[in-house]
């Protein structure tokens, strides 16, 4: 969330129909991009708002009109997603994957798609209507000739130099990302070029406002993903300019559980989070190692007897519940190390197949119940790093039906004594809501789902 | 801050002496660093109070602007900064050695190796503290701009024929030392605190005298033979207390024993000292002016000559501590031997400070104030690449540094216990051997997450296979199938699938790969950087950044225009 994409928000009609809202934004963003005359257009998905779709589908009708393509994104994942993606939309379209030459350098499944050549050498991919990769192997691509058209996905998340290494290849782009999310970050100091606008530290998008302010600013209006419990505390708390809805109303989805309650703090804050989409287990005050043995056992805890009480999640997308499985969990941390003792947590329980990731690595990741270690949990102090607030929108906003906040007692006490102190730099943009701001609401918010737990 | 760390500065309280952080030392040092100790003027930025500069520990050069304000005084430093600093400099630059460099033919487009100088050796600049650094920098960016008599007769005030070239090589070692492992500008705090632990925080670390105090506290300059008895009542017991004494004890007059290692002088000495001498110095520069003869004159100039010495001393002996602190500290870092890698990156250096001596004598322009896009960019590109390979290499050099990583589960050591002969299942079937590895270490681990060995100082990859169940295969799992990623078996044995550096036959080389009963150590990091992509030229950049800086950047810059405050 920068100031610059600070847009006043549209009043919101008397009946909000999402799918109507959603479409018609879709329909501005593809008629910039097909017919509009400036070299780029940005836009502002929220999570969960259907940014690989749109993708997916301008890359289809870029295609269609004829225009070479080539597609930008920022790992290997999302590059394999997104040709996984185009092909199951449009099986004959003649689609390029420019990989590595490491070993495995892309996921197995493309190999089963006819319509995808794959090559780690950009020379062999001509004449594909789409060639996708990552910026990385972008930027050691040479060509003679431009291609017509390129599609830059999660360009919040791409650096400015980055961008700078691969915008000799395009005449025109697509940028399109998530401005909530975690910035792109060095790790060296880069004080030195703060303030410049082309500051290689920065995001792309940054980067490239900066330089061309009357570039068409698009945002998606509805998050799918995000069920209506949630949408409004992380639109509020994370995009207080750039509001959202969610694409589904109270009462569209439900998670209910076969095995009643124990009476236990895990069980007690799974049917809060089941009820009402948030749930708080907070643990006794306490300062803590960064691996908390007690709230790392507290997480596992929480995410076995999730699994042996039997989920089933109901949504708009199938009318019948469907079973909360292990991959429909995911556990969320601040640091790899709190990551690898959940795992490790999770495993002396027997459960191995549920996703625990850092945030960094669950960015874009759907799941229907989150569990997250708060990054404040047990700390004595608050640094810029836990503060940030792409992290915690990350954590707060994977989850289709609920999310699980386990958290020590004393992180408003914490916040009190560590205001946010990053020096203000000349000719750098402030970014709102700044970190502690989005931390006190959240946790605010979450008061009110709170059960408390003495392991 | 690594768990380590943490560890180090815990005991360095308990024992109350700092732990050593490093058993080699992980920076280049000079045979004959320039060791420059500078002040600056509280309230002015940019006005150097006094400087002790030089090569030989005992005769520094001492250096004073009696008056800081005076903008002639201040040139006449420079001037003579310039005439020790330079020489000293080029006297490196000028003893070359043949070496190959690989360039982009500008015609074929080819790589081609072409034969170039470089330096044999280059100058070492050594500085007390991080603030030392930023000095220099900031010497370096208000000289670099000036213009002498010769380049422009016009210029209202012209700087002496050297000063603007001090500023060029300033402000090149300024930037320099933004690069991680570079050794060209140092800082005596950065040097001892990457190689000791101390009790106290980081920040306290850049106290100089402090740090020595926990590091070295006989020889802390409170208990030196010549203070006088009342100055220091007894000798320190723990490294805590003696780097108190450093920080806060004061002499009758109210001035500190040790001294700030500066530039920043203490407002005590400021105000008490500094200040009535300076006036005392102007006033006699006054009266040397409205004197009516020549006998008056004489008399007047030994005044002036009397209170220019005052602050002259005055500056030493604030200054001198600092000195001999940086050499003291220079004794204890050359008492490590040097790290293995630490030459190899010396080289990058001298590579540097060879290709700045090039630009200087192409006649080319001073460095702009600010870097283009693609010149910022590089510049990141390359710190980074050299922040992986520093922390890598200092791993790889020394085992202490090895064992905080392995700390942080991002290397293992331990013995291999079994090594099973496998096959890749292509074609022609390359050797992939299974060693089984027993540690004690719990690294994060996941399936088929690289690892690396050094085999005779290059990297040999292998791939995890998963853990071993060495005595239960009950449950009828393969090895490395049994858990999940992420997780080692109790009694921390796992599988490695080596990949690489075993030769082309379908054996695999003599001693590529580990035997039972060797000790390994892999890391989870790479040991080398691959280099990044080719940025466009700057001529080339792209209109997302604005496209070429154009015209306006190939002119060189002017300095600041002279404003009303810039008379005094």
């Amino acid at each position: 969330m920068t100031a610059e994409a600070l847009i006043a928000p549209a009043p919101a009609p008397a009946t909000f129909d999402p799918g109507a809202e959603a479409a018609r934004a879709t329909a501005a963003i593809l008629h910039d991009t097909l017919h509009g005359t400036e070299r780029g257009v940005v836009v502002d998905s929220p999570p969960g708002a259907g940014k690989s779709t749109l993708v997916v589908r301008a890359a289809l009708e870029l295609a269609e009109a004829g225009r070479p393509l080539m597609v930008v994104a920022q790992t290997n994942a999302q590059v394999d997603d997104l040709v996984l993606r185009l092909a199951e939309k449009n099986p004959d379209l003649p689609v390029g994957r420019l990989h590595s030459s490491d070993t495995d350098p892309y996921d197995k499944a493309l190999d089963a798609l006819g319509n995808v050549r794959k090559s780690a050498k950009a020379a062999d991919l001509a004449g594909q209507a789409v060639v996708l990769s990552t910026a990385a192997k972008w930027a050691h691509v040479k060509v003679d000739e431009p291609w017509r058209h390129a599609i830059v996905d999660e360009a919040y998340q791409m650096r400015s130099d980055s961008l700078l290494a691969v915008a000799g290849l395009f005449e025109r782009a697509l940028f399109v990302g998530d401005p909530g999310q975690l910035d792109p970050f060095a790790t060296v100091g880069s004080e030195q070029w703060a303030g410049l606008a082309y500051d290689p530290s920065s995001s792309a998008v940054t980067t490239l406002l900066a330089h061309n302010p009357a570039l068409p600013q698009h945002r998606l209006p509805v998050s799918w993903r995000l069920p209506a419990s949630a949408a409004r505390l992380v639109s509020d708390a994370f995009y207080p300019y750039t509001p959202f809805r969610s694409g589904t109303d109270h009462g569209d989805r439900s998670l209910a559980f076969t095995v009643p309650s124990d009476g236990s703090g895990p069980d007690r804050v799974i049917d809060e989070a089941a009820a009402s989409g948030w749930g708080l287990l907070e643990l006794p005050a306490r300062h803590t190692p960064r691996t908390d043995p007690e709230a790392v056992r507290a997480v596992a805890a929480v995410v076995r007897r999730l699994l042996d009480r039997e989920g089933r999640a109901t949504s708009e997308r199938s009318p019948d519940p469907a079973p909360l499985t292990a991959a429909r969990i995911a556990v969320g941390t601040a640091h790899r190390d709190q990551a690898a003792a959940v795992r490790s947590a999770l495993a002396d329980l027997g459960v191995t197949e549920v996703t625990v990731d850092t945030a960094n690595r669950l960015q874009g990741r759907e799941y229907d119940v989150t569990v997250v270690l708060h990054p404040l949990s047990g700390r004595p102090d608050a640094t810029a790093f836990h503060l940030e607030t792409g992290r915690l929108c990350v954590l707060a906003s994977r989850h289709r039906h609920a999310c699980i906040v386990v958290c020590r007692e004393g992180v408003d006490a914490l916040l009190d004594d560590y205001p946010s102190t990053e020096p203000v730099q000349l000719g750098t943009l402030v970014k709102f809501p700044d970190g502690w701001e989005a931390m006190f609401s959240t946790l605010d918010h979450w008061q009110q789902h709170k059960v408390s737990w003495r392991p | 801050m690594s768990l380590i760390t943490t560890l180090a500065r815990l005991e360095a309280v308990r024992t109350g002496r700092a732990q050593p952080a490093a058993t080699v030392r992980h920076r280049h040092l000079s045979d004959r660093p320039l060791v420059f100790v500078p002040l600056t003027t509280a309230g002015e930025a940019g006005a150097p109070l006094g400087a002790l500069v030089g090569t030989d520990r005992d005769a520094p050069h001492l250096l004073v602007v009696p008056q800081p304000r005076d903008r002639d005084l201040r040139f006449a430093f420079l001037a003579d900064l310039a005439d020790i600093v330079l020489p000293h400099i080029e006297a490196y630059a000028e003893s070359v050695e043949a070496a190959e460099r690989t360039e982009t033919d500008p015609e074929t487009g080819k790589r081609v190796k072409v034969e170039v100088d470089l330096c044999a050796d280059a100058a070492q600049l050594v500085v007390p503290s991080r603030a030392g650094i930023d000095f220099v920098r900031l010497l370096g960016r208000s000289m670099r701009f000036r213009r002498t008599a010769e380049q422009d007769p016009e210029t209202p005030h012209p700087a002496p024929p050297r000063v603007p070239l001090l500023g060029r090589w300033l402000t090149h070692y300024g930037e320099r030392a933004r690069v991680p492992g570079s050794s060209l500008l140092l800082a005596m705090t950065d040097l001892l605190g990457r190689h000791w632990a101390t009790g106290q925080s980081t920040l306290e670390d850049q106290h100089l005298g402090a740090l020595l105090a926990w590091i070295a506290p006989e020889n802390s300059p409170e208990d030196s033979p010549e203070n006088s008895p009342q100055d220091s009542p007894e000798p320190c017991r723990t490294g805590a207390e003696a780097a108190r004494r450093a920080e806060l004890a004061r002499d009758a007059d109210g001035q500190l024993l040790c001294p700030p290692a500066g530039p920043a002088t203490d407002p005590a000495f400021d105000n008490r000292l500094l200040a009535p001498a300076i006036e005392r110095y102007d006033r006699a520069r006054t009266a040397l002016a409205a004197a009516e003869d020549g006998l008056e004159a004489d008399d007047r100039l030994g005044a002036l000559t009397a209170a220019e010495r005052e602050i002259r001393e005055l500056v030493d002996s604030r200054t001198r501590p600092t000195w001999d602190a940086v050499w003291r500290g220079l004794d204890l870092l050359r008492a490590l031997p040097e790290g293995a890698h630490t030459e190899e990156r010396w080289m990058r250096d001298r590579w540097s400070f060879t290709s700045h001596r090039d630009r200087i004598l192409a006649g080319e322009p001073p460095q702009p104030r600010r870097d283009d896009a693609v010149t910022a960019a590089n510049k990141l590109a390359t710190r980074e690449r050299e922040q992986a390979r520093l922390e890598a290499q200092e791993a790889l050099d020394d085992p202490l540094v090895m064992a905080g990583r392995r700390l942080s589960g991002e290397a293992f050591a331990g013995e291999v216990v079994d090594v099973v002969m496998a096959y890749s299942e292509s074609k022609r079937p390359s050797p992939r051997p299974l060693v089984t590895v027993r540690t004690d270490d719990r690294p994060h681990l996941g399936e088929r997450v690289k690892v690396y060995r050094s085999l005779g100082g290059r990297p040999q990859t292998a791939e995890y296979v998963g853990p071993a169940f060495p005595d239960d295969t009950a449950d009828g799992t393969e090895p490395g199938t049994g858990t999940g990623p992420g997780t080692t078996t109790d009694d921390g044995t796992l599988v490695l699938r080596i990949t690489d550096k075993m030769g082309r036959g379908k054996e695999p080389e003599p001693g590529s790969v580990p035997e039972k009963g060797d000790l390994v150590c892999f890391t989870l990091f790479e040991h080398e950087q691959r280099g990044g992509a080719k940025l466009p030229d700057p001529e080339q950049t792209p209109w997302t950044h604005g496209g070429p800086p154009g015209e306006a950047a190939a002119v060189p810059e002017a300095a600041d225009a002279q404003t009303e405050e810039d008379v005094l």
